[in-house]
């Protein structure tokens, strides 16, 4: 190596310009190939992204807190995003209220059943304690998923995967899900998605349905608020 | 567009500290979302801007997940050794969520004459 490179090195490397920039480069090659190949859900533009800098930081011997440190300028917009939400939701604020309590009952529905038989499923098939304790919260967003495994006896940065995970899975076979089940009502889609795959199935019902949308990004609100007072006390009734 | 993030920042700060004053377990952004919601009910509208940098950011929401999804680099050693049982607990659980929650929804409420519905080709 010569020393100019070197030194050049030593800066990228401490500086949070290279993982910003990486971030969004490896997200708009991620876009390009799920338009390029006729934007097939499978193709899922957060799982192309993520692969690629993973694989970049693996090859560059960069590790993932280094990374995170330019990363983190993307990962704070999560909070703004989320308050940015309410606007999606005013507009269908008349539909909202007419269907409150189906809502209601769904997200009660949805939210207990994306918990339990995620650790159900994982106890069955052998699965550590902390294995299933970081699963739990899996489906709402990450800031809260984040904090409720922390209160159980989760580990954060796992629960954060399951996150990405749950909603790349979302948005992949969501589609394929519904239609199984008969839904067609685009605010039950949505709200499906927004409940049991916060964001990543917001984003992804934002792109297919302006309703679907709206009812998605309440989905996920509320179900954040549920999970974060209920999961707690679930956890406290069965484990302990 | 500067005076929009303003705003969404305000929400999202005056969340975080209502949820620490009142020690909530809800985090912030979302208490910042219901009370970004109280002031569109109180106004009776959206505002040109802020409609747009809304629109803006959640058009690219997808992004905002991508740092944290990098981070299954440090779980590498745990995923292999319980590759079963988390894929089958993801898949299973995301599944029935979507499917059951949108399911009773549907079922519950009753479809007004104006409601959209979609099926088939690019739905959600």
């Amino acid at each position: 190596m010569s020393p100019d490179f070197h030194e050049i090195w030593v800066y990228l490397s401490a500086s949070p310009l290279a993982g910003l920039t990486l971030t969004l480069a490896a997200y708009q090659a991620g876009m390009w190939v799920f338009e390029r190949f006729g934007r097939r859900p499978a193709l899922n533009p957060v799982m192309i992204a993520v692969l690629l800098i993973a694989a970049t930081l693996m090859v560059a011997g960069i590790d993932y807190r280094t990374y995170f440190d330019g990363a983190q300028f993307v990962h704070f917009l999560l909070g703004p995003a989320t308050v940015a939400l309410a606007v999606p939701l005013y507009r269908q604020f008349q539909q909202v209220r007419r269907s409150a309590v189906a809502l209601l009952v769904a997200l009660l529905t949805g939210s207990a059943a994306s918990a339990l038989s995620a650790v159900a499923i994982a106890w069955a098939l052998g699965a550590s304690e902390r294995t299933m304790l970081s699963l739990a919260p899996k489906s709402v967003t990450s800031p809260i998923a984040m904090g409720v495994s922390e209160q159980i006896g989760g580990l954060p940065s796992l629960t954060a995967v399951f996150v990405i995970l749950t909603g790349i899975i979302a948005a992949s076979f969501g589609t394929w899900v519904l239609n199984l089940v008969r839904v067609t009502d685009w605010r039950a889609r949505g709200f499906g998605m927004g409940v049991a795959a916060h964001g990543i199935g917001t984003a992804r019902a934002l792109q297919v349905n302006e309703v679907a949308g709206a009812f998605a990004g309440l989905g996920m609100g509320l179900n954040g608020l549920v999970t974060a007072i209920l999961l707690p006390v679930l956890y406290r009734l069965f484990f302990t | 567009m500067l005076g929009t993030l303003t705003l969404l920042l305000s929400c999202q700060l005056a969340g975080e500290l209502t949820a620490r004053l009142l020690h909530l377990p809800v985090p912030g952004p979302v208490i910042g979302m219901v009370l970004l919601f109280v002031g569109l009910l109180v106004r009776g509208g959206v505002p040109e801007p802020l409609q747009e940098t809304a629109g803006g950011i959640l058009r690219h929401l997808s992004l905002l997940f991508v740092p944290a999804g990098v981070g299954v680099m440090a779980h590498l050693n745990r995923l292999e050794a319980e590759a079963l049982p988390i894929a089958a607990a993801l898949l299973g659980s995301t599944l029935i969520g979507v499917a059951l929650t949108a399911w009773v929804m549907s079922v519950l409420s009753r479809r007004g004459p104006d409601a959209e519905t979609g099926h088939g080709e690019d739905a959600s």
